[in-house]
C-alpha cells in the first residue's frame, strides 16, 4: 500500500503535463450563439499538438457546439455566430476572411453516424482529395491505400475497392470516414460521437485507430461514454450549460477530479 | 454525499461498507481478546481467537469479490473508484490484523504451561493497548470518512515503534539473565513483533482514508520512532 501511496500515479503518466506541449489550438474567451442563446460561455482552452482531447458533458452542454467552431461547421447555419478567438497555429479561424475550404481541410471531422457516399470505397476517398489537389492516377492509388491503411481498413476491402462505401458494416464504414478525412492529410481531426452508433469490437477497433493517429494529427473528441473518454484521452474537458467547469489530465479527471459537478457527473450523481 | 442515479449502484457500495464494518469489529475484538488471553494466559480465550479466524477470511473474500463485480458491473469513477480500490486494501489490513491476533492467541497457548518473568509481559499489554486504540481510531475515522482523525493515527505511529524497541531491550535481558527464559521470552518478542505490524495495519488503512477521500497520498516518509 505504501509503495502505492507515495508514488503519485497521475503524473507519472506516460503524457507530459499540460503546460510542456505546444498548443495546436487555442480558444481564448470564445462565445456562441444560436440566434440568441448564448451556448459557450466564455471558453478558454488549448488542444495540444499530437494529444487527444475528449469532451465530455450532459447533453446540451456545448461539447457539439465547441467542436462545430473548431471547423466552423457553424458557418452552413444563418444566425449562428461565434465571439472570442480560436487560434490555429496561431491565426485566429473566426476571422471574416480565412478561406472555410482550406480550413475544413486542415481540420477534417468525422460525425456520429458513418456517413459514406453512396459511391465505391475507392470514390469515397479520392472524391475529397480531388477537391483539394489534382494528382495523377498512380497519386491516387497511393493516396487512397495509405489513407485506407491510415484508418486500419486496408486489409479488409483492399480486394473490393470498387464495392460500394455502403456495402460495409457500420465500423468498417466509420473507419471509411475517417480514411476520407486522413486522405486529406489534415492537421487537426475532430471526431463527435464516433462510436455511439457502433458495436463493441467496432468501437474498440476506432479507439485503437484514435491511439495510433494521434502521433500525426491533433484530436479533439466529444463522447457521451465517459469509459472511452478514460481509454482514448490524454486531457478531458468537463463542460456544462456551456461553460468549461474542469480540464484537466485525464487519468486526474477520473480519479480526482478538482471540482464536485465533475465528480458528481462522472460518478453518475447528477442532478 | 448526493446519491447516484442508479439506486442500486449506492445499495452494493453500501454492502461493501457494512462488511467492512463487520470485518472491523472482529478484528478488534481478536486483538484484544488475543492480548487479554497473553496477560492472563488464558488458553480458552486464545482458542476462541484462533476460531474466529475464518470469518475474517471469508468476509475478506466477499468483499473482494463484491468489489471486483461492482466495477465490472458499474465502471466506477473518481471517488467511487477509489473507495472501492480502499475497500480492497482495508480488508486486506484487516485481514492480516486479524492473522496477527491469530498468531499471539497460538503463541498463547503454546507457552502457557510454561509461563516466565510475567513482569516481562507489561511492555506488551502496553503495545497492545496502543496498537488497539489505533485500529479503534482507524477504523471511526474509516466510518466517519474523517481525514484528520485518519492523519492523526497516522501521525501516533512511532509510539508503537518506539515502545518496541523498549520492549525488545527488556526482552534481551530477561534472556541473558537466565537462558531457560529463551524460549518464552522469543514467542514474546514475535508477539511485540506482531503489534509493530498491527500499528503499521492501521497507518495503511489511515493512508487508504485520506486517499479515498481526497485522491492525495500521505507524504513519502511518516514519522518514525527510534531505531
Amino acid at each position: 500500500m505504501t509503495d502505492v501511496m507515495t508514488k503519485d500515479p497521475l503524473t507519472s503518466d506516460a503524457s507530459p503535463p499540460a503546460s510542456a506541449v505546444d498548443a495546436k489550438v487555442s480558444i481564448k474567451n470564445l462565445d456562441f450563439y444560436y440566434g440568441e442563446s448564448r451556448a459557450l460561455k466564455d471558453v478558454n482552452l488549448k488542444l495540444e499538438a499530437n494529444r487527444v482531447t475528449a469532451f465530455i458533458g450532459p447533453s446540451g452542454c456545448g461539447k457539439s457546439t465547441l467542436l462545430r467552431v473548431l471547423n466552423r461547421m457553424y458557418d452552413l447555419y444563418p444566425g449562428q455566430r461565434a465571439t472570442g478567438q480560436v487560434l490555429l497555429d496561431g491565426k485566429n479561424i473566426l476571422d471574416p476572411g480565412v478561406d472555410l475550404n482550406l480550413l475544413r481541410a486542415r481540420v477534417g471531422m468525422v460525425f456520429q453516424k458513418p456517413t459514406p457516399f453512396p459511391m465505391t470505397i475507392y470514390e469515397n476517398i479520392a472524391f475529397g482529395v480531388r477537391l483539394y489537389e489534382k494528382i495523377s492516377k498512380s497519386e491516387m492509388d497511393g493516396r487512397v491505400e495509405a489513407a485506407l491503411k491510415g484508418a486500419a481498413l486496408w486489409g479488409e476491402v483492399k480486394d473490393k475497392l470498387d464495392a460500394s462505401g455502403l456495402s460495409l458494416s457500420g465500423g468498417q464504414q466509420q473507419r471509411l470516414c475517417i480514411a476520407r478525412t486522413v486522405a486529406i492529410r489534415p492537421e487537426v481531426i475532430l471526431f463527435d460521437e464516433p462510436c455511439s452508433a457502433l458495436d463493441p469490437i467496432s468501437t474498440a477497433k476506432i479507439e485503437e485507430l484514435i491511439d495510433e493517429l494521434k502521433s500525426r494529427y491533433t484530436i479533439a473528441i466529444v463522447t457521451h461514454n465517459m469509459q472511452q473518454a478514460a481509454r482514448v484521452s490524454d486531457r478531458t474537458a468537463f463542460m456544462y450549460l456551456g461553460e468549461l467547469i474542469e480540464f484537466d489530465d485525464t487519468p486526474r479527471m477520473f480519479t480526482s477530479p478538482a471540482q464536485q459537478r465533475t465528480q458528481d457527473y462522472i460518478t453518475g450523481r447528477f442532478g | 454525499m448526493a446519491v447516484h442515479t442508479v439506486k442500486a449502484y449506492d445499495a452494493e457500495l453500501e454492502v461493501i461498507d457494512r462488511k467492512i464494518a463487520e470485518m472491523g469489529g472482529i478484528a478488534e475484538k481478536m486483538l484484544a481478546d488475543s492480548m487479554e488471553a497473553l496477560t492472563r494466559l488464558d488458553v480458552e480465550l486464545a482458542r476462541r481467537v484462533v476460531e474466529s479466524d475464518p470469518r475474517l477470511d471469508a468476509l475478506q473474500r466477499e468483499i473482494e469479490e463484491q468489489a471486483v463485480l461492482t466495477i465490472a458491473r458499474r465502471q466506477p469513477m473518481a471517488v467511487d473508484l477509489r473507495e472501492l480500490v480502499g475497500a480492497i486494501h482495508i480488508a486486506g489490513d484487516l485481514e492480516r490484523t486479524g492473522d496477527l491476533a491469530k498468531n499471539i492467541a497460538k503463541r498463547t497457548i503454546k507457552i502457557s504451561a510454561d509461563a516466565r518473568v510475567p513482569r516481562a509481559i507489561v511492555g506488551i499489554k502496553h503495545m497492545g493497548e496502543l496498537a488497539s486504540m489505533q485500529m479503534k481510531d482507524v477504523l471511526d475515522a474509516y466510518s466517519q470518512r474523517d481525514v484528520e482523525r485518519a492523519r492523526a493515527v497516522w501521525g501516533r505511529d512511532a509510539e508503537i515503534d518506539a515502545l518496541e524497541d523498549s520492549v525488545f531491550r527488556d526482552l534481551l535481558t530477561f534472556m541473558m539473565e537466565d537462558p531457560r527464559n529463551i524460549t518464552f521470552c522469543t514467542h514474546l518478542l514475535f508477539c511485540s513483533k506482531n503489534l509493530e505490524r498491527v500499528g503499521d495495519h492501521a497507518t495503511n488503512i489511515a493512508e487508504t482514508i485520506q486517499y479515498m477521500r481526497t485522491g492525495e497520498t500521505m507524504p513519502t516518509e511518516r514519522p518514525k520512532g527510534a531505531q
